[in-house]
């Protein structure tokens, strides 16, 4: 398992913490479930706090509290599973999210520019060579037909010269 | 009636051709040339086989279906691979002779 | 027509490389067939029966000459000198090995087209009314918002692993010719309490297993919010559409399972909050540039009748019953909609081979400004004709084979390919439909009998649309053979009916004579002027059963 960010393999300070399991002393990330049971105490965790969101849980159950994050790790169970593209685009785009968007799950090469339009800006993947087609991935595609939640100027921005 | 011979197709990786696995563990497009195996463990061989195949890169998908096997040749017992052996039966002109024994190429 | 500009070939030029970029993949390993099978399918490349099949797009049904001469290149290039025509206005090749696929995606692009999204779990070909921009009942013209929704499903990053396919319709007619109260999402145009033209959303209809006619969930939709309320609908289903269960995971199944007004609760909702997070997605000045794409051609100053083709309607009986079929009224004086058919008497319907395709291309130039149609019945359209050049165009029509008074009619058949080609079928249909176009080969007595749908799928996906036929045709599988249930009264119009089931199916032997009695039964007891499914709706189910089965 490597964790990709801006095409290199970078190390992750993150640790995953099972729900019954003391916090680290470090960045800590947790499930939906348990912040719902304890928010009040992780919200005092001396260092960095991160959720767990499973791609059939709501976006809009954190939104409120999304300052205390930096970071939300969506999931993709099978990549063919594509709920955490709409989880991340409600996360950036309505909620304002600024931390850490993870894909986590069954990350592939081929999916990569879809999750990237949709705000998730590093990936855990099972194949570290994935990183050599970063480049191909991102740019094999120039054009974008609609908004997302990236910055890339659409062929309507770009036609009428707006954006 | 259910039989219990049975074949292991696939389709090929690069044209989607109907193909047979036959006992040398070659993929034939003559439904003749399938090796017609009974029971479980000599099937479970024969789609060992296959999967190494697609590992390879030969062919995608295969699975086994029953054959009758006698005197007049080897049948489909099954409409569906009836026509992937003999083709669309509304296009004579894509048929393929599925009555043909096997030949070695 | 729409014509690509820099993006837009950029665009597909791109995707053609990716592609390549994919398949070399697959050859060399890099990628199982498990992942690469969802990436080819959104390239519209299917592993069927005998071979793979590659279904290419034309955008709601919309082609040039020059897009059909490179189809029939196509055909007798890579594949075997033919193609078919599809239910919902595309193209597909039955023979393309897998290498080559790459070179013909390069050579659609040349021309404008390509073959994204046509399959796979994403926004589909979005279909229109074949009379488009042309009809004289249209209220506004669809092919302008079906450019839209094309390019704004294409590629889109949220919505490109959907729980299952996703279909939409539009019309701008009240006669709907685009079936948009049986697709997934149907846009229906109609003018809002501005007489401003908008959209009724339609939401949850579709054929296969469970089949549901859709449900109005907004009467009137503005047409600057378009495609934020279609956004609106596709995240609601990408996040609540069922993932557990294949044959549950269309939208109808979520609407259904829901509640219509729950859903539209959550569907307004969604749409709320976008509207008010993001600038339009629909400006203004994109919407005009489009349109522009869309305006008449240049049309000659003509009468309104012609006193040429008049005469020929009176010296040529032939002539005469192929207008009746084939001409629909046009809003421009003095031109004619031509409706080509591509169901000869036992012919494979939809099918053309490559030297067809040409002749058409050629015809369409001849006799219009180069423009071609595809129905979702299969057939072709022509759709600027001078009525004066109707005589000339039959008889190249009859030259090239494709002069069959048939259109509408019983042997105007709309078949799957079935179990001759698709991996998914239970029984064979193009030979019933081969066989019930023999049997009724007759003219006089197919012109007497009137309009008469007749829709034939070989299995349960319903890719033939038989749920919305005059006359349906299940192909089933009963015990290893191949046998055929019949429906009745279904319409894929504005007056949408799903068909009801006569009784027990019957066995290939037998299903034509059942057509028969069938049509016996409505020649009984039809009024003056009605036509099947006018007397199907009077009498109702039971003397068609009382005469297929003897008992009610």
């Amino acid at each position: 398992m490597a964790l990709v960010k801006d095409g290199a393999i970078v190390e992750d300070p993150w640790t995953r913490v099972a729900d019954e399991a003391a916090l680290p002393d470090g960045p800590a990330l947790v499930s939906l479930v348990r912040w719902r049971a304890q928010a009040a105490s992780l919200r005092g965790h001396n260092h960095g706090l991160g959720v767990v969101l499973a791609n059939d849980e709501t976006v809009d159950e954190i939104a409120g509290d999304l300052e205390r994050f930096d970071l939300v790790c969506l999931e993709f169970p099978k990549f063919q599973d594509g709920r955490a593209y709409s989880q991340a685009r409600q996360l950036r785009q309505r909620h304002g999210f600024t931390g850490e968007l993870r894909a986590t799950g069954n990350v592939l090469r081929d999916q990569l520019l879809f999750m990237i339009r949709c705000g998730f800006d590093a990936f855990e993947v099972n194949d570290p060579a994935l990183v050599q087609a970063w480049q191909r991935a991102l740019t094999e595609i120039t054009v974008a037909y609609q908004q997302a939640a990236d910055t890339r100027r659409t062929a309507i921005d770009l036609r009428t010269g707006a954006g | 009636m259910a039989s219990s011979h049975r074949i292991v197709t696939a389709n090929r990786l690069r044209d989607g051709a109907v193909v047979y696995l036959t006992a040398e563990g070659r993929w034939s497009d003559m439904l003749a040339c399938g090796a017609v195996v009974e029971g479980e463990a000599a099937l479970a061989v024969l789609l060992a086989q296959a999967e190494r195949s697609v590992a390879d890169r030969l062919v995608v998908a295969p699975y086994a279906f029953p054959v009758t096997s006698g005197d007049d040749g080897v049948h489909p017992t099954q409409k569906r691979e009836q026509i992937r052996a003999a083709g669309p039966t509304v296009h004579p002109q894509f048929a393929r002779a599925t009555g043909l024994p096997c030949a070695t190429r | 027509m729409y014509r690509y500009d820099a993006f837009d070939h950029t665009l597909v030029a791109e995707r053609v490389a990716q592609f390549r970029d994919q398949v070399n993949r697959r050859v060399a390993g890099a990628l199982t067939e498990d992942e690469f099978k969802p990436l080819r399918l959104m390239n519209g490349l299917y592993l069927q029966l005998h071979a793979y099949m590659l279904r290419v797009a034309i955008p709601y049904g919309v082609l040039s000459a020059t897009q059909m001469r490179r189809l029939a290149h196509i055909a007798r290039t890579y594949d075997k000198g033919y193609g078919h025509f599809t239910t919902r206005q595309n193209i597909q090749y039955n023979w393309p090995d897998l290498e080559d696929v790459p070179d013909i995606l390069e050579e659609l692009a040349e021309v404008e087209m390509h073959a994204i999204q046509t399959s796979g779990n994403c926004i589909r070909n979005v279909t229109a009314d074949p009379f488009a921009g042309v009809a004289a009942d249209e209220f506004d013209d669809p092919r302008v918002y079906a450019e839209i929704i094309r390019q704004w499903s294409t590629l889109h990053p949220e919505f490109s692993f959907l729980p299952r396919k996703f279909k939409i319709a539009i019309t701008g007619a009240p006669n709907d010719r685009a079936a948009v109260m049986v697709h997934d999402i149907g846009l229906r145009m109609v003018a809002g309490p501005d007489g401003q033209p908008g959209f009724e959303v339609i939401v949850g209809g579709g054929q296969g297993r469970t089949p549901m006619i859709g449900h109005v969930v907004r009467g009137y939709l503005p047409v600057p919010q378009l495609l934020t309320y279609l956004e609106a609908v596709l995240r609601v289903y990408n996040q609540l559409g069922r993932r557990d269960n294949l044959y549950k995971a269309r939208i109808k199944i979520l609407v259904h399972e829901t509640g219509k007004e729950e859903f539209t609760r959550l569907v307004e909702q969604e749409f709320a909050s976008m509207a008010s997070e993001n600038p339009p997605a629909l400006p203004g000045g994109e919407l005009a540039r489009i349109r522009a794409c869309f305006q008449p051609p240049a049309y000659a100053d003509l009468p309104a009748s012609s006193p040429e083709h008049d005469l020929a309607l009176t010296q040529n009986r032939a002539f005469a019953r192929w207008v009746k079929t084939a001409v629909a009224q046009h809003k421009q004086a003095g031109y004619a909609i031509v409706t080509i058919s591509l169901k000869p008497i036992g012919g494979i319907p939809g099918d053309a081979s490559a030297e067809e395709m040409d002749a058409v291309a050629d015809l369409s130039e001849r006799y219009g400004f180069g423009e071609i149609r595809v129905t979702h019945e299969q057939n072709l359209v022509l759709p600027d004709v001078p009525r004066k050049d109707l005589f000339a165009l039959w008889q190249a029509l009859e030259t090239a084979g494709l002069g069959t008074a048939n259109v509408g009619l019983v042997s105007d058949i709309i078949a799957c390919p079935g179990l001759d080609y698709c991996n998914l079928a239970n029984a064979r249909s193009i030979p019933i439909a081969q066989e019930i176009s023999e049997r009724f080969a007759d003219l006089d007595r197919q012109h007497d009998i009137g309009e008469l749908k007749v829709k034939i799928s070989g299995c349960i996906n319903a890719c033939g649309h038989h749920h919305v036929g005059h006359i349906g045709i299940l192909g089933v599988d009963r015990k290893g053979v191949e046998y055929y249930q019949v429906t009745l009264g279904g319409d894929g119009t504005q007056s949408a009916t799903l068909g009801e089931i006569v009784g027990p199916s019957f066995a290939g032997g037998e299903i034509v004579n059942a057509v028969e009695t069938v049509v016996a039964t409505y020649l009984a007891a039809r009024g003056e002027g009605e036509r099947f499914l006018d007397t199907y709706r009077r009498i109702g189910a039971a003397p068609f059963k009382e005469a297929l089965y003897g008992t009610r």
